[in-house]
């Protein structure tokens, strides 16, 4: 490629990093604005004005009896549904990918189906059932839909993992005279490791961002996640826009994600693209 | 323990499976498989299907909560009450505009943004990658606030950054009118899901062979020509699953709406409606009339691209 050429890619890469980058960086900018500077009408604080208000107020002020308890229920629930659907998907990922038997296709079928399924359409006779079971607002309530949510792409992205593992090694390592267990601990799992682990981060990214099950399933702070908090924060006062408390707390649930995401772009990649398409 | 002289018992063998023809071994293994597999499967269907079974049977009755006595069977009443009404149809229409303007636009730019992964120096890949992934990463409701601010006619920025366009000025209130409150909704939806498309196609572009490419630049192909004639249609299968998932991901659009407008000023989608019937008014025949008539709506969508454009799923599974 000529030195032009690698200067106009190298343009194009860089706007993609404003693009995605662009909205982050404005609502990191207005969690720190004090609320008397949020109409200041530019990008950043005004002169040397950045506050930590937004921060305290949610975090030990007046707001953070509605936001702490949605963060832990968040980081519960949503790992919870994790691990179950991890559980049941290694399970399932292993018989798609080793195993010969009729049904493969149904059940890769069926996550399919249920992975487009519409969420509204489950949220309105959950809401009445829960109501009268007593599910209504509480941690179990939530991690029963969510699995709807986790299950089928994890289905898809471990089979999808499972199908590349060598499992000959597994033979391989039984005829040099390691026991099955030995076997299986020593060989398999490390090979499978990573596909399981980039399975629930995926997962966990679709738990963490649901907002129609948090809204619909809840009621209070007993169970109710992030995003429904911030959809119905309404400030301190009715006379307080809260902006800026909003945009506080939205930074503070970026930045596991964002975490995550600068951690283990590859593997993410790999899990998101390896399940969807394959030639 | 394989003996070949257990008869095939009944209660084994899968309905469809020839009985006694299949090996004990090949029994066994359908048995592990289902063992495995089933409570996944059994899960599935209990968090999806037993729900839209409950809302069919719900929607057939006139049922609201606060008056849960007088609940009575009223047949199809909830459907025809839907289907004739005005917001059923507005809805509807606001849905499929912004999925085919978000899609739409998606597809044209998720392709560029996948261009530029590709030609991009080495040195340059994971920070893209990480940089991208980041929309994909950060929750809707996030997003939609960073962009309604961002529109908002007090404490944004965008008024007087723009002010030089045509229709902006300094109080331009962006979601008191319905296009431009549907516009802004657009911008979010896209900023955030180009990332995924983007993602699904450069796994796309990464399959067209590479002797292809050559043999047209040999045969004098210019780079137009060799876009439209062998990159695009060798990626035709990556480029529809892609389509097919995020038309109806785009089709259920609702986080967003809720954020930015709260379904004010016609900008209801159809997720939307049913949510306001349900959960605001309590209206549990009407709201389950309408979930059943977006998931008829969905599985259309997925019909007509499944037999019309050919989406080749087996592509997607994997196979």
């Amino acid at each position: 490629m000529s030195t032009r050429k690698k200067v106009l890619w190298g343009i194009g890469g860089f706007l993609i990093v404003v693009y995605c980058l662009f909205p982050i960086a404005w609502i990191v900018s207005v969690s720190f604005k004090a609320p008397s500077d949020l109409a200041n009408k530019s990008f950043l604080p005004s002169g040397g004005a950045a506050t930590l208000e937004n921060y305290r107020l949610i975090l030990t002020g007046g707001a953070s009896d509605l936001f702490l308890p949605a963060l832990r229920n968040s980081f519960g629930i949503c790992l919870i549904a994790t691990a179950i659907s991890c559980v049941l998907a290694m399970f399932a990922a292993y018989a798609i990918a080793r195993l010969d038997f009729p049904g493969k296709k149904l059940i890769l079928s069926t996550a399919l189906v249920v992975a487009i399924f519409p969420i509204i359409s489950i949220v309105t006779p959950l809401f009445n059932l829960w109501r009268n079971i007593g599910l209504y607002d509480t941690w179990p309530g939530l991690i029963i839909p969510y699995l709807s949510l986790t299950l089928p792409i994890s289905i898809w992205t471990m089979s999808a993992f499972f199908r590349e593992i060598p499992w000959e090694m597994e033979q391989a390592a039984q005829v040099d005279g390691a026991t099955t267990w030995q076997a299986f601990r020593k060989v398999i799992v490390p090979l499978a490791a990573p596909g399981v682990f980039t399975t629930a981060i995926i997962a966990f990214f679709i738990a963490w961002n649901d907002f129609i099950y948090g809204i619909s399933l809840t009621s209070t702070e007993a169970a109710r996640p992030v995003p429904a908090a911030l959809g119905l924060f309404t400030g301190a006062s009715q006379f307080e826009e809260p902006t800026g408390a909003i945009s506080a707390a939205a930074v503070i649930v970026t930045i596991p994600v964002v975490l995550l995401v600068l951690i283990f772009q590859r593997r993410i990649v790999a899990g998101l693209t390896n399940g969807a398409v394959k030639g | 323990m394989s003996t070949t002289t257990l008869p095939p018992t009944k209660k084994d063998a899968p309905v469809s499976a020839p009985s006694g023809k299949i090996s004990d071994r090949a029994r066994s293994e359908r048995k592990l498989g289902w063992l495995l597999a089933g409570p996944a499967f059994l899960v599935m269907l209990l968090v999806t299907a037993y729900p839209i079974a409950q809302a069919t049977y719900e929607s057939l009755f006139d049922y609201r909560l606060t008056d849960p006595d007088n609940r009575s069977f009223t047949g199809l009443t909830n459907y025809w009450v839907i289907l004739t009404d005005r917001l059923w149809w507005e809805a509807i229409g606001i849905t499929a505009f912004i999925t085919f303007i978000t899609v739409a636009v998606e597809l044209v730019l998720g392709f560029a943004l996948a261009l530029v992964m590709v030609k991009a120096l080495r040195a340059l890949r994971p920070i893209l990658r990480a940089a991208i992934l980041i929309p994909y990463a950060v929750i809707t409701v996030v997003s939609a606030f960073a962009w309604q601010f961002a529109f908002d006619v007090n404490s944004g920025f965008v008024n007087s950054w723009f002010v030089w366009l045509p229709g902006v000025s300094a109080d331009t209130d962006w979601f008191g009118d319905r296009w431009t409150s549907i516009l802004v909704i657009c911008l979010a939806e896209i900023w955030k899901t180009t990332p995924f498309i983007s993602l699904l196609l450069l796994a796309g572009l990464a399959q067209v062979p590479e002797v292809l490419q050559e043999a047209a630049k040999v045969d004098g192909a210019t780079r137009w020509q060799r876009m439209w004639r062998v990159t695009i249609p060798n990626m035709k299968a990556a480029i529809m699953v892609a389509l097919l998932f995020r038309t109806l991901d785009a089709f259920r659009v609702f986080d967003t709406i809720f954020i930015m407008t709260n379904g004010a000023n016609g900008t209801e989608s159809v997720s939307f409606l049913a949510y306001r019937q349900t959960i605001a008014r309590l209206e549990i025949g009407l709201g389950s009339a309408l979930s059943v008539l977006l998931f008829l709506c969905v599985v259309l969508i997925a019909f007509i691209f499944i037999k019309l454009f050919r989406v080749d799923l087996s592509q997607a599974r994997g196979e």
